[in-house]
């Protein structure tokens, strides 16, 4: 069952699409994991019981505290994006591309580990290397509620576009089985990803993929997006729902509520303020009795 | 339909791989690449003809165009042969490393009447675009200075195992940042006629330079500095940003923004104030058919197969590519020669020539922890 309402990570990290000068002053505010708390704290008050976060090496902080005070967050639910693929983009500028893959591989029982990765690369055992690293990306959440895991839109696209389909079914498998877990796909071209996730018998998937009225990073045209809207062939998750701040909030909100199909919506923000005026404007402009959960 | 082939299958050859298989002007016929494991995996997984020596490609295949993104060291070679061969070329950046030979290629290509493209994806942001028509409109009056500068987060610690960390390869900041910068000064102000007091430093690379200082030389009464280092940790990846400065205002510009100062309006030039102003990508930007990492990469490669099928110029081509190595070369040059500089003289009350930093001297690194170059 996925919430109508989950909040997002960019605002922790320093990203932010409109402005590297915004997006820096946020990475100063939130250097102290202290302060990320803080906003977590806000958003659970605020009746938000889904983070949806990329794997990034300081979320380690994040899962370490919500693990150790699980007793006041007991239904507090992690959504992980895998991979933070700026770790991995550095990586093999540094290393090359296999050289990238083997330096994200286990590091504890290191012999094993990757005596297991070298093997699975000399074999071309893909499904072998991406369990591994799956591994490798889910470790920090050990003990922490994640029924939804996502393939982040770098990895996402850059398959599609390959056209390295099976990547998509290794990487369902994987978090079903090893996690049980549902797998969801971040995309900037979902028209595009749910005609082949379907030809691989992923049906119904959930995706999350930018939406919103100015079509902003909507790949495949918005005409083409409102069409999966009305087909209900997948579970959608919105984000972008602002544009990165090209919209104002309730005319954004206007736009993405008036789609039934699509169930959920994915946002960040910083103060409470925001967090509780955008969670309020969702729920005001859910039409009641709408199937909110999925 | 467009027939393609790529060679070099690292960071850049798969994600131009990624985005060429989803074009629908063009159909992807075979790569290569020298890696075996990364050729029997691509070719399992995504069914693509692969080889493991260009010129065999290039033999057997019947293209109608090619993407090299090979080490930099080879783009020349592998570029020449495509071209007498009459295919198209895109080839990833800094293209060829010596000027006189990217020139004669650009001359080669242009005889032939065949497309060349060069990777500097910075031309097609949105944001530098219309900052390149906003210059043309002389918005900020006549220019006097600019200062751009490049950071990012590519070496990190003193050892590097790929090229990138290899002069003799084509590695160094020189030619995977400065370029890029060096190339968007070309495009929106022009070349600088000459460069002086260029600095390279080596931050924690033995081979190869981790940072570039240069003051441009434009004109009479405008200049510039350029400022690039690939060391910089406190950023996510690779961040350009620009800041023009002309008798009329200033224009700061990144990826994500332009921001506009008018002293005055000119003309009644759309919805602007006096003061400033500020432009978004998000207005900007203008939607690609398929997306992977960015706009740009993905409107560089569409941009290559319309040039292709219109017969128009590549709006980053062989020759605009060699005048971007032509800069790096003089800056080269420059920071080689002996400087002179102006210190304090020990009495500390007169100033005396000197030169700083003689030829041999120990990097930063290389002071800290040893080991002599």
């Amino acid at each position: 069952m996925i919430d109508r309402v989950l909040f997002g990570d960019n605002q922790f990290f320093g990203v932010n699409h409109m402005s590297e000068e915004k997006a820096r002053q946020q990475a100063i505010r939130f250097q102290n994991m202290g302060a990320v708390i803080d906003v977590l704290d806000d958003a659970y008050a605020e009746g938000i019981r889904t983070f949806m976060c990329t794997t990034h090496e300081r979320m380690h902080e994040v899962c370490d505290y919500f693990r150790v005070n699980r007793s006041r967050y007991p239904d507090f639910k992690f959504f992980p994006c895998m991979p933070y693929a700026h770790k991995y983009a550095n990586a093999a500028a540094e290393h090359g591309v296999v050289g990238a893959f083997r330096n994200f591989l286990p590091e504890e029982n290191a012999l094993g580990a990757l005596l297991r990765g070298g093997i699975s690369v000399a074999r071309k055992d893909i499904e072998g290397l991406a369990a591994l690293l799956i591994d490798a990306e889910m470790k920090m959440f050990a003990g922490l509620s994640t029924p939804v895991v996502f393939l982040q839109n770098v990895a996402t696209d850059f398959l599609l576009g390959l056209r390295f389909d099976q990547a998509f079914r290794m990487f369902a498998d994987c978090i079903r089985e090893r996690y049980q877990a549902e797998p969801g796909f971040i995309t900037m071209n979902a028209p595009l990803l749910l005609d082949r996730l379907e030809k691989i018998g992923i049906s119904n998937p959930i995706i999350c993929a930018n939406i919103n009225k100015i079509g902003f990073r909507m790949c495949g045209g918005i005409q083409a997006y409102e069409t999966v809207f009305a087909e209900g062939r997948c579970r959608l998750i919105a984000m972008s729902v602002f544009a990165s701040g090209a919209l104002p909030p309730r005319e954004a909100l206007e736009y993405v509520c008036k789609f039934p199909r699509i169930q959920s919506i994915v946002f960040g923000a910083s103060s409470r303020r925001n967090i509780a005026q955008t969670k309020q404007l969702v729920e005001q402009l859910t039409p009641s009795g709408e199937a909110i959960h999925i | 339909m467009l027939k393609v082939g790529i060679v070099g299958l690292g960071k850049m050859g798969l994600s131009h791989q990624s985005m060429i298989n989803a074009h629908p002007d063009a159909q992807l016929v075979a790569v290569c690449d020298s890696t075996a494991y990364v050729l029997d995996v691509i070719s399992k997984y995504t069914g693509v003809k692969t080889h493991s020596d260009y010129k065999t490609m290039l033999a057997k295949e019947s293209l109608d165009c090619i993407f090299i993104a090979t080490p930099s060291r080879h783009h020349a070679a592998i570029a020449e042969a495509a071209l007498r061969q009459g295919l198209h070329v895109f080839c990833e950046k800094p293209f060829a490393l010596e000027p006189e030979i990217g020139f004669r290629l650009a001359q080669l290509a242009e005889s032939k009447g065949l497309v060349n493209q060069v990777g500097y994806h910075c031309r097609f942001i949105a944001a530098f675009t219309e900052t390149k028509r906003l210059l043309e409109e002389k918005i900020i009056g006549e220019l006097h200075h600019l200062r751009a500068e490049a950071y990012g987060p590519v070496v990190l610690r003193p050892k590097g195992s790929t090229w990138r960390s290899q002069k003799s390869e084509g590695g160094g900041c020189l030619f995977d940042y400065a370029c890029h910068a060096i190339d968007l000064i070309n495009y929106l102000v022009g070349r600088p006629q000459a460069v002086s007091g260029t600095v390279f430093n080596s931050v924690f690379s033995s081979d190869v330079d981790d940072e570039i200082y240069s003051t441009l030389h434009f004109s009479q009464g405008f200049h510039g500095q350029l400022c690039t280092n690939w060391s910089d940790e406190s950023l996510r990846k690779m961040s350009i940003k620009l800041s023009i400065w002309g008798t009329n205002g200033r224009i700061n510009v990144d990826r994500q923004e332009i921001q506009i100062y008018l002293r005055s309006l000119t003309s009644p030039v759309e919805d602007f104030t006096q003061g400033w102003n500020a432009r978004y990508t998000t207005e900007l930007t203008r939607p690609v058919w398929f997306y992977v990492r960015g706009e740009e990469y993905s409107a560089q490669i569409d941009h290559f197969f319309q040039t292709i099928k219109s017969g128009r110029g590549a709006l980053s081509n062989f020759r605009s590519a060699s005048d971007a190595s032509l800069v790096a070369a003089m800056m080269r040059q420059d920071a080689a020669k002996p400087h002179t500089a102006i210190e304090a003289g020990d009495d500390g009350a007169h100033l005396v020539a000197s030169t700083p930093f003689p030829k041999g001297e120990k990097s930063f690194m290389q002071r800290i922890f040893g080991g002599g170059n």
